[in-house]
């Protein structure tokens, strides 16, 4: 035996390209084994990929939409009714999850006791309760038991009933119209509905959680002597704060908020649970009426990815701009 | 130079309490204001419980909450696993108080231990007569809260005149548990046979976050490793899987589990809708605790993977007793946030029509007898998550100490 020739299964170049190999030979026999099962069954059922019924009639309603929708439009109009409807509750959701972090994430370092405990005890009971909970309680128990009519609670200009939220605005005279009981029934410029209502108020309470939590890690990594030495100089505590000690703390908080924004566009796909029709549940009342489940599932997919991405560029653009610059 | 320990002035709880709360004007009036409105909350809530509320919602329905439509002839298996595990705990929490590391107190019961007993004790005494459970049920709650505490005492009065071979096997009961309760639970070895469209609430719930955080933690590391791999191939598979997906909202993928499955394997080999959401579950599950883990295995120097194979360690000995130990108690927290997630997600199965806890609330609140009663079922599941969530990050938090090398109670090697 010669002591000086290394056996194969000890060679360091091999070695690596051994392991890929396997590795790649399990993976490769088993999408083949996927993929052929795939074809066949989709022949057997009649269900090879195909794009024509996008254009066929969907014959379904959606009670609220941003583009004008009806049942006899064809599939792809539905699926983007549905889109834009995710991507509205998503820009708002963004915003008002964003607000109530941030005041929530300071007030966690407010010089008020109470203040600091119902801040910490606001974050630890909605982190800890599922969010498709939350959005169920939000729209069976608090929106759907509201009154209607003249019980309805009223605030001047807004009006919140069980048929809706009704907001003041322009009408089309452009005039300034406040909401209207007209024979029971409340009449108003913008009217916003429970479901949507409930949805947007569960997941900006859910996610503004997360986010004070990202807010306060951000302030708690900025160095004490920051606050002290503003203050010293003469800064009051509200302008410290937003002068001195929030730039520095973006730097920490923006990739944070990234994955947060990320979470609650994922988690907009919940909304079929208070009866908000989004994207994932016309994609629902798609696959159930066409069955072509393959495209329906690309179709979602590659929404949710490309929602995903856009967010991601956006604040990797924020992050540029709030990073600290050497030269 | 001599130095001096800092003057602490301690102020009275009072004074503290009125710095706290009334340090200047402005504070002062938002605790009024905070202190006011919550007790226009406080008393509010407290009325609806006692007064509006009608709680024979929960007791009218405590079984299928608990194991769903889970056959009653076969229930007592669930009670004799129900016991079991409370026998297992409590010689667990005794082993681990009897054994304690060097420095720590040796009483039988030491002071945390008795506030445990105690709670747990108020608990079994108050929970059952609150749900109105009959008396029968009842007496076995009380007798399993006797048995956890029973073998808590046993196994800290005995367990140090156990030898040491013995001890290293008792963790294997765990696992062994586990086994025995998933044949006490589907049938099988002499059982009668209890498909899983029959497991429904609690059982459901607990069966489905247990099975998946087993699984996709070893999965999660697995692919964690493939992400910091210097073989290409191994990394970009599980980039693309990592990242695929995280990008896709759980719901979608449990859609697709459903819908899909059956479509990519040979016909009957799907594995039935329960299954397939578990599977589901733990794929998914597997993306995020890689991502976790990973950011352990970042925090390990390059320098120690070095020094372990410059001693001859071959890469799998070298990851396994040097790295990972180091990266999982750096990931520990994360990970176990993600355990907690996994928990909160399994009320999703109810969107795809499993009667999971959240599943068997809405089939019950579909029944005209309790119509309009959503808000005291709700009220309960939510109790009983934040329960279990909360007291897994508590748990996290005490590992966390108990594993850092630097923490007074650490166990000394």
């Amino acid at each position: 035996m010669n002591p000086t020739r290394t056996p194969w299964w000890r060679n360091r170049r091999l070695l690596p390209w051994l392991v890929q190999a396997a590795v790649g030979l399990i993976v490769l026999v088993l999408v083949a084994f996927l993929l052929g099962n795939l074809v066949r069954n989709l022949a057997n059922a009649g269900l090879l990929l195909t794009w024509s019924w996008l254009g066929n009639p969907s014959g379904f309603e959606i009670s609220e939409t941003v583009i004008p929708f009806d049942a006899s439009m064809p599939y792809w109009r539905a699926l983007m009714a549905g889109l834009m409807n995710t991507l509205r509750v998503v820009i708002f959701g963004l915003i008002g999850a964003t607000l109530l972090g941030v005041v929530v994430g300071t007030a966690s370092f407010s010089s008020n006791g109470l203040l600091r405990f119902l801040s910490r005890i606001y974050v630890e009971l909605i982190r800890n309760i599922p969010l498709l909970l939350q959005l169920v309680f939000w729209y069976f128990v608090v929106f759907l038991s509201l009154p209607n009519g003249a019980a309805a609670l009223q605030v001047p200009g807004v009006v919140l009933a069980k048929s809706g939220l009704y907001l003041s605005w322009f009408d089309s005279a452009l005039q300034w119209q406040l909401p209207l009981l007209e024979n029971g029934v409340w009449q108003a410029p913008l009217r916003i509905s429970v479901e949507f209502a409930a949805l947007l108020c569960g997941l900006v309470i859910y996610s503004g959680a997360f986010i004070a939590e990202v807010v306060r890690g951000g302030i708690a990594s900025v160095p004490k002597g920051q606050w002290e030495a503003a203050i010293s100089l003469g800064f009051s505590p509200l302008l410290t704060l937003r002068r001195i000690v929030l730039p520095q703390a973006l730097r920490v908080i923006v990739p944070g908020l990234n994955s947060q924004y990320i979470s609650l566009a994922k988690n907009s796909s919940l909304a079929v649970a208070c009866g908000f029709t989004d994207l994932y549940s016309v994609s629902e009342t798609t696959l159930n009426q066409t069955g072509r489940a393959i495209e329906v599932m690309l179709i979602l997919l590659a929404s949710y990815l490309v929602i995903d991405l856009v967010i991601s560029a956006l604040m990797n653009g924020l992050n540029g701009l709030v990073q600290l610059r050497e030269r | 130079m001599a130095t001096t320990a800092p003057l602490v002035v301690r102020a009275s709880p009072l004074r503290r309490l009125q710095k706290e709360l009334f340090g200047s004007r402005l504070d002062g009036l938002i605790s009024i204001a905070l202190l006011a409105a919550l007790l226009a909350a406080g008393l509010g809530i407290l009325r609806w419980a006692l007064f509006q509320a009608q709680w024979t919602v929960i007791s009218a329905n405590s079984t299928l909450f608990a194991v769903g439509r889970y056959p009653v002839g076969q229930q007592w298996r669930l009670w004799l696993l129900t016991s079991l595990l409370a026998l297992a705990t409590g010689l667990s929490w005794g082993l681990l108080r009897a054994f304690p590391g060097s420095g720590s107190i040796r009483a039988l019961w030491p002071r945390n231990d008795r506030w445990a007993a105690a709670i747990l004790a108020a608990l079994a005494l108050w929970r059952p007569m609150a749900f109105q459970l009959t008396l029968a049920i009842q007496v076995r709650w009380w007798a399993i809260a006797a048995l956890l505490l029973l073998a808590r005492w046993a196994a800290g009065r005995y367990g140090p005149a156990i030898p040491q071979a013995c001890r290293r096997l008792i963790p294997l009961l765990w696992p062994l548990l586990y086994l025995v309760g998933m044949v006490l639970i589907s049938g099988g070895l002499g059982l009668v046979q209890v498909p899983p469209s029959e497991w429904g609430g609690l059982l459901l719930t607990v069966l489905m976050a247990t099975f998946a955080i087993l699984l996709c933690f070893p999965l999660g590391v697995l692919l964690a490793l493939g992400r910091r791999s210097e073989l290409p191939l191994l990394r970009w598979g599980s980039v693309i899987y990592i990242e695929f997906i995280r990008g896709a909202p759980l719901i979608t993928l449990l859609f697709l589990g459903q819908n899909i499955l059956g479509f990519l394997l040979p016909g009957g080999l799907a594995p039935d809708r329960v299954w397939r959401a578990a599977w589901v579950l733990t794929f998914f599950a597997a993306a995020y605790v890689a991502e976790a883990v990973r950011s352990g295995l970042v925090a390990v120097p390059a320098g120690q993977m070095e020094a372990a194979r410059s001693l001859g360690l071959p890469v799998p000995l070298a990851l396994v007793h040097v790295v990972l130990p180091q990266a999982l108690r750096v990931a520990l927290p994360a990970t176990v946030g993600q355990f907690i997630s996994l928990l909160q997600d399994t009320t999703l199965l109810s969107l795809i029509g499993l009667l999971d806890l959240l599943g068997t609330a809405r089939t019950v609140m579909a029944n005209p007898m309790f119509l309009g009663r959503n808000a005291e079922v709700y009220l309960v599941l939510a109790i009983l998550f934040w329960g279990c969530c909360a007291a897994l990050g508590l748990g996290s938090r005490a590992l966390e100490t108990r594993l850092n090398p630097h923490s007074p109670s650490a166990p000394q090697a």
